[in-house]
């Protein structure tokens, strides 16, 4: 049955809700003097399936903190007195800042934002013979040159980590019940949490040197370096890590053999990683119900994280919503496979 | 009882040195025996004795590391996929597919050997007939108690009417009078001219068979009748036997 | 926690049920065993032996009933329960990927206490398998694998060991070694629960259950059942002896005929003289006849007791 509704609902995803494409990127302007020139081209940007105008910004600071609490990923800058030096001058600057830890999406925002001042300028052209000529002036901010390991590496450590946690420890606890270790250990007087705890006890350790490895190759082959605090990344990582952990503890306990844990696991963890997270699609590209549903995946959580005080160099307060969300996942996860969690075969 | 049998299909299996190694450890050593045709074979062992290896060649599914052996009048090492079209299996462990219905495992392994649609539909009838399983036809063979399973899988593997059929501990865990209405079948199937080769670890079922080997370390023991044997160890019943031979094991079972 | 009534009692079951979606695997069981008692519940596969070891080893719940084990109520208590008692389960249960000694020393920590503590405990067994004590123990063949358990099964001295289908599988050699250690145990003071499919190894018990269906055919210690037998049994032999069972069956005062190893055995009606049988058979062609009365075994009990079993 699974089998049977898997290809559909996958075609299904890729193909009408999972696209890279740019559509309705938050776009923050600013803009000092609000004349019909600066005002129609802002509406043409807002008119384009491209892109949405989310803020208005009034000062530099404001788009920063569009930027930085991630509510825009493109920012358009109109220079002081645009529309004056545009007619008098014969040219004026307009500055496009992408936020560029997906580099390939903020090239498409340039590109797009790009055409759209372009064929504005050319509508303008025959009305007004003295118009001139606007220069726009791209900034890739965060990763200036454009290196795509930037996206990939967050992307990489979510899902090794959930991995490693989440589909190992299930097996390796699924693995006694099937062996019939377990009964041997139900019936002993070790207390089954203790159990638990020493069968994840590895795979926690395993996770912090895969944490480690990636973090070394990283920084020192691909030369993505950590921008933020170091300390604030480790806290963040291992506070996924004890969330994947407890998933997987929680597979483990609907579980009776290791076929389904493994089918759950990949199924139901890997997929969402892959799909949901914005490791790979923007998950602004998405349809409202599956941006609904990626607010469950913790990995999305978690890889915002990263990018925020890997990439962005941000510190561990501007991640606050991220934190808040795995730790409430966390302790959730954990009531449930302690109260899933039983005595007893059955 | 055997009246039909022709001189040249007389002997079923026959074995000369069979051997089987496995590196350093010869698992199977040198065994030559012969079974003739309609006979119950009993082939049994200690744990480790190398019944499983022996038998596994002589179902061509392994290939001896010296000696010959035909089974069927065919032989094991070149004509494997004859030797497989001419035989039937059974064990405790593989038996039917459980999520299939009863006709469909018929239908299935009748299909396997080749059997045609007219044929396997005929002889459908007549075992329902027989096990009175008319009413069972439709059930999935998991929800049939232990001992009917036992008594379909046989005669599945009986389905094809193969000239010999390997049993390996075919009553392990099934109750006194399922495992005895099974020996029944195992005597008809016999009467009918199918050579029965059976490993077991009920000794008094080893009492059924027409003649018992026993293996200790690879080796045949000792080759007879029931009777014969318990005369020559001077033992009250086939454990007694059985006992004195396989104490004799020098192969560290480990 | 409960009264205990008798501190002589081991354990103690009362109207245990236990159900499993359409299964009934077991009817409102009740038996007890007494101290130092080695106690075989024997019946063939599906009968509900597993079921009735896994609730008495706190492993599930039984729908209805209730049970001790050392004094412990199973539900309640069952941590106790989990401290005094060892368990084999049916499935080989151990490490394979461990050595035999890793194993050994896995499980008497799992119980906090140390190989050497209960050494002289184990050390019978143990010393057969020691000399591969660095083997891994999927490395190793059925009869030491089966002293490997049950060594670990023991490391912690439990009060009562229970053991489910040890010998399923085992050839008759093995089987009878483990059973000469289970009557050391027995010295020792340990109370046994065993399980088995063989009727054969019902007379190396103190008491037996025999289990069909989900519910005990009859407990009572190996001699009473026998004597419980109450008719007289014969073995019949022929030269043919499968139509000797075929006419045995279609004769009307033959009550019950079942071929058990090289005799048939058989009960007879009450005014039914073996001469009439024997005078019949010849008749009917056989030779060699041979018709004598002999001693029930538990099989036969079994047997005649089942009959009466819906079947």
């Amino acid at each position: 049955m699974i089998l049977l509704l898997m290809p559909v609902i996958q075609i299904i995803l890729f193909g009408f809700a999972m696209s890279t494409e740019v559509k309705n990127t938050k776009v923050v302007v600013l803009a000092n003097q609000a004349d019909e020139v600066t005002r129609q081209l802002i509406e043409r940007i807002d008119a384009s399936q491209y892109f949405e105008i989310a803020v208005i910004a009034h000062n530099s600071g404001d788009v920063d903190n569009a930027f930085r609490d991630g509510t825009a990923k493109l920012a358009i800058i109109f220079e002081n007195g645009f529309s004056k030096k545009l007619t008098h001058e014969g040219k004026a600057h307009i500055q496009l800042i992408a936020d560029a830890t997906d580099p390939n999406a903020a090239t498409s925002f340039v590109f797009y934002a790009g055409n759209i001042i372009n064929s504005y300028q050319q509508e303008l052209m025959p009305v007004q013979s003295a118009a001139g000529l606007i220069q726009p002036e791209v900034k890739m901010l965060y990763n200036p040159q454009m290196i795509s390991a930037y996206n990939f590496v967050p992307g990489v450590l979510g899902m090794i980590m959930l991995l490693i946690c989440a589909m190992m420890t299930s097996i390796a606890i699924v693995r006694e019940k099937e062996m019939g270790t377990m009964e041997i250990l139900l019936v002993s007087p070790m207390k089954p949490i203790y159990t638990m705890l020493s069968k994840i006890a590895p795979y926690f350790v395993l996770s912090v040197i895969n944490f480690a490895t990636i973090m070394l190759l990283s920084v020192y082959v691909l030369h993505v370096p950590v921008a933020g605090s170091f300390i604030s990344l480790v806290l963040v990582s291992l506070l996924y890590i004890f969330v994947s952990l407890a998933l997987g503890l929680l597979i483990s306990t609907i579980t009776s053999t290791q076929l389904a844990a493994m089918f759950i696991s990949g199924m139901g963890l890997m997929l969402p990683v892959m799909l949901l997270s914005g490791m790979i699609f923007p998950i602004e590209n998405m349809p409202g119900i599956l941006r609904f549903i990626s607010n469950f995946v913790p990995a999305r959580w978690y890889i915002d994280a990263v990018k925020t005080i890997m990439i962005k160099g941000l510190s561990i307060t501007e991640v606050g919503t991220d934190v808040a969300v795995l730790s409430v996942m966390a302790v959730l996860l954990v009531i449930a496979s302690v109260k899933k969690f039983k005595v007893r075969l059955e | 009882m055997n009246e039909i049998i022709k001189p040249s299909v007389e002997k079923v299996i026959v074995t000369e040195n069979l051997t089987k190694k496995f590196g350093h450890f010869t698992a199977v050593d040198h065994i030559s025996f012969e079974v003739k045709r309609g006979e119950i074979f009993g082939f049994l062992g200690a744990n480790g004795a190398g019944k499983t290896t022996a038998m596994r060649m002589l179902c061509g599914l392994s290939k001896p590391t010296s000696g010959n052996g035909t089974v069927a009048g065919f032989d094991i090492l070149k004509q494997s996929e004859m030797v497989k079209k001419n035989i039937g299996y059974m064990s405790q462990k593989f038996s039917l597919y459980d999520d299939l219905k009863v006709w469909e495992n018929i239908e299935l392994f009748g299909g396997i050997y080749g059997m045609t649609d007219s044929e396997i539909k005929l002889k459908t009838d007549e075992l329902m007939a027989k096990l009175n399983f008319e009413n069972e036809r439709n059930s999935l063979v998991k929800s049939l108690p232990l001992g009917f399973k036992q008594k379909l899988a046989f005669s599945v593997s009986i389905f094809h009417t193969p000239k010999v059929v390997f049993l390996d501990e075919p009553t392990g865990g099934v109750d006194p009078i399922t495992r005895r209405k099974f020996w029944e079948l195992i005597y008809e199937a016999a009467a009918s001219g199918i050579t029965v080769f059976v490993t077991t670890h009920y000794m008094d079922e080893a009492e059924y068979c027409n003649r018992v080997s026993i293996m200790v370390d690879g080796r045949i023991e000792a080759l007879d009748s029931p009777a014969n044997l318990k005369e020559q160890y001077n033992a009250r019943n086939m454990d007694g036997v059985f006992q004195q031979l396989a104490r004799k094991a020098k192969r560290i079972d480990a | 926690m409960n009264i205990i009534h008798n501190n002589n009692i081991a354990v103690s079951c009362a109207g245990i049920s236990k159900h499993y979606k359409k299964v009934q695997a077991l009817k409102n069981v009740s038996f007890e065993v007494s101290k130092g008692e080695i106690f075989g519940i024997i019946g063939p596969d599906g009968a509900g032996k597993t079921s009735l070891f896994r609730i008495l080893t706190t492993l599930i719940l039984a729908d209805n009933g209730t049970a001790t084990v050392n004094g412990f109520d199973v539900v309640k208590n069952y941590k106790n329960i989990r401290e005094c008692v060892g368990y084999m389960p049916g499935k080989f249960s151990l490490y394979q990927d461990l050595t035999v000694e890793e194993n050994l020393e896995f499980f008497a920590t799992v119980f906090n206490t140390s190989i050497k503590e209960n050494y002289d405990l184990i050390k019978d067994i143990y010393v057969q398998i020691e000399p591969f004590k660095t083997r891994r123990a999927g490395k190793l063949s059925g009869g030491m694998k089966q002293k490997l358990a049950l060594s670990c099964a023991l490391i912690h001295k439990p009060a009562v060991l229970f053991l489910d289908e040890p010998t399923t599988g085992v050839d008759p050699v093995s089987r009878k070694e483990f059973w000469g250690m289970l009557k050391n145990l027995k010295k020792q003071g340990i109370t046994i629960l065993v399980s088995t499919p063989y009727m054969d190894e019902a007379s190396l018990c103190d008491r037996i259950g025999l289990i069909q269906n989900g519910s005990f055919l009859t407990i009572d210690t190996p001699e009473e059942i026998i004597a419980g037998f109450g008719q007289r049994l014969w073995a019949a032999h022929s030269k043919n002896m499968n139509k000797l069972l075929t006419d045995l069956r279609s004769n009307a005062d033959v009550k019950s005929s079942f071929a058990f190893g090289d005799a048939v055995h058989i009960t007879l009606n009450e005014d039914y003289k073996t001469e009439q049988l024997r005078h019949e058979l010849e008749v009917k062609g056989h030779t060699g006849i041979s018709i004598r009365t002999i001693k029930p075994g538990i099989e036969d009990c079994f047997m005649e007791l089942s009959k009466s079993e819906k079947y």
